[in-house]
């Protein structure tokens, strides 16, 4: 017997608060696609993409019909294409993306992730080809998404590859510079990346997981942040509990929607994301979460220990409510993305400083940031080691998803629009990091990655 | 209140309808009308008055429905800019999976 409380909470948290299913993702490995002839390569890709997931949008809307929630995105994810790539005899890999581009089209998604490599000990000769492709696969692709992992705490920080991205995300700008860089919109460099997240842009189907499988990524942050507002002025211990009690609802959604669309598929039901991830919408913000905590802007003195907090909330409250947790699972903190954020940029309350601080407790890291045009190779290069070594040091995800908007300064911005948001210009630190980055070499893994 | 609703039940075709708004005449007629006209049979109602806002829910059977939930929607809004109230309607298993383990 469900009360009238109870009732009218769900309709209120889909009505008015912006809870949805934020993406059903199809992991979808290729291990089984490569050919030295490249040609024979991708089209057997495209055959399996297009075979296997040719029902995954149909799927998604009949869900939508049948249970009413509304179910944002229908995404891809495949095995890093590097993997696949590497035995066809090829000096690029751009008709790769070229060919995944085109079955996401096929199939009518609007993302698919894993133009990727792993090389955070170092490179084989297609992780090389696959990240010297980048630019220009996202250049002459809408839909793929690209990610590198150069860091884990187990291997340490591959600083050539650092290094190697901070050229490849300026090289990526510049390709897309008429579209203010939105190349760089859809390229994450990562340290200890998961294998199994269902959220673009980091998405990719890890060498672990199965053939083909179904993770559902939640999101909520306009329910919590209501919840929230419930307990103004009332003591940590109970906003903590406040916070796990609304994840631990909003969670069992996905789990629903993704035990639902394993079902219809025929496919084994993977995890659910529990992470908190916000949109431009008005009231879906997690900026605006950590205001109604108590502090006046997000990014004041405060917003580290309210963003702890929260996360870890979240993560009990989630862990609880559902059979499988994976993925990122914490709360994402991407400023354009998020109109909370943006305008604690515009009033400076939030800067690229407090914005690295609040990535040691939440559970991605400086994500769709707008830098100056004029942003050196090394510079990059520089944020992306601060980023790899918080990971690699706390045993967590970390990821750098920064946008050099190319002839932009301080005070303009870039306009994405759609769920890629607009964000300000926010400044660097006008000092070379260059001869730190460019030494080469790895930086060895921490003590405590020796725990045999 | 809602005694067909036993979250216990395997997976059914039970819908939850609900109505906020206004009180004036001709609500739940205008709601019954549209699940009626679409083959839908209502198994429970529940209504209250909370301030001057009446605020009803009703368990319906999709069963023999010639809609699905989405259509359903679309429909149930249109009743609802008409008799100026909001309408809603989602399946039951998500309320089972919110409110119950």
């Amino acid at each position: 017997m469900f009360t009238l409380q109870e009732i009218l909470e769900t309709i209120k948290m889909v009505q008015k608060e912006n809870l949805d299913i934020r993406t059903i993702t199809m992991g979808i490995s290729l291990r089984d696609c490569a050919d030295p002839n490249s040609a024979a390569a991708r089209q057997k890709i495209d055959d399996k993409i297009t075979r296997l997931a040719g029902n995954l949008v149909r799927t998604g809307e009949n869900i939508e019909r049948e249970y009413g929630l509304p179910i944002v995105n229908k995404r891809i994810s495949v095995t890093p294409i590097a993997i696949v790539a590497e035995s066809s005899r090829s000096d690029h890999y751009v008709d790769f993306a070229r060919t995944l581009d085109d079955a996401a089209a096929a199939v009518g998604v609007n993302f698919i992730g894993g133009f990727s490599a792993l090389v955070h000990k170092g490179y084989t000769g297609a992780d090389k080809r696959l990240i010297d492709s980048i630019p220009e696969a996202l250049a002459c692709t809408d839909r793929v998404c690209s990610s590198v992992n150069v860091a884990t705490t187990k291997a340490g920080i591959n600083m050539d590859a650092v290094y190697l991205m901070g050229q490849v995300i300026k090289k990526t700008a510049e390709r897309t510079a008429e579209q203010d860089g939105i190349g760089c919109a859809k390229l994450v460099v990562f340290a200890n990346v998961p294998e199994d997240n269902p959220f673009m842009a980091g998405a990719f189907h890890g060498i672990g997981e199965p053939e083909c499988v179904i993770n559902v990524g939640v999101s909520g942050p306009g329910v919590v942040k209501n919840a929230v507002d419930t307990v103004k002025g009332a003591d940590f211990g109970i906003l903590a509990e406040t916070v796990k009690k609304t994840a631990f609802k909003i969670t069992r959604m996905g789990e629903l929607v993704g035990r639902t669309a394993a079902r219809m598929l025929d496919l084994p039901f993977g995890i659910v994301d529990i992470s908190l991830a916000p949109t431009p919408a008005i009231g879906d913000s997690v900026a605006e979460i950590l205001e109604s905590m108590g502090l006046e802007r997000c990014g004041t003195h405060g917003t580290t220990a309210a963003l702890a907090l929260l996360n870890d909330a979240v993560k009990k409250g989630g862990a609880m409510a559902s059979s499988y947790v994976g993925g990122l699972s914490g709360a994402f903190i991407p400023v354009s993305e998020d109109a909370g954020m943006i305008r604690a940029v515009e009033s400076g309350a939030l800067t690229l400083d407090k914005l690295e601080a609040l990535t040691c407790v939440c559970s991605v890291g400086l994500d769709m940031i707008a830098v100056p045009g004029d942003t050196t190779a090394e510079t990059i290069a520089a944020i992306i080691a601060d980023e790899a070594a918080i990971g690699m040091i706390n045993k967590k995800t970390t990821a750098v998803r920064l946008i050099p908007a190319v002839g932009k300064r301080i005070g303009d911005y870039v306009e994405f629009g759609g769920l890629l948001g607009r964000a300000p210009i926010i400044p660097v630190k006008p000092f070379s990091s260059a001869d730190f980055v460019r030494r080469g070499g790895r930086i060895p893994a921490p003590i405590h990655s020796l725990t045999n | 209140m809602l005694s067909q609703m036993n979250p216990m039940e395997p997976k059914g075709s039970r819908v939850i309808v609900t109505v906020i708004g206004p009180d004036c005449v001709g609500i739940i007629a205008g709601v019954a009308q549209v699940l009626a006209s679409n083959k839908i049979n209502i198994l429970d109602i529940s209504q209250t008055i909370l301030q001057e806002f009446l605020v009803m829910v009703m368990v319906a059977d999709m069963s023999g429905s010639t809609v699905d939930l989405l259509t359903l929607k679309e429909k149930l809004d249109e009743k609802g800019l008409e008799l100026g109230v909001q309408i809603d309607a989602l399946h039951e298993d998500a309320f089972k999976f919110m409110h119950r383990i």
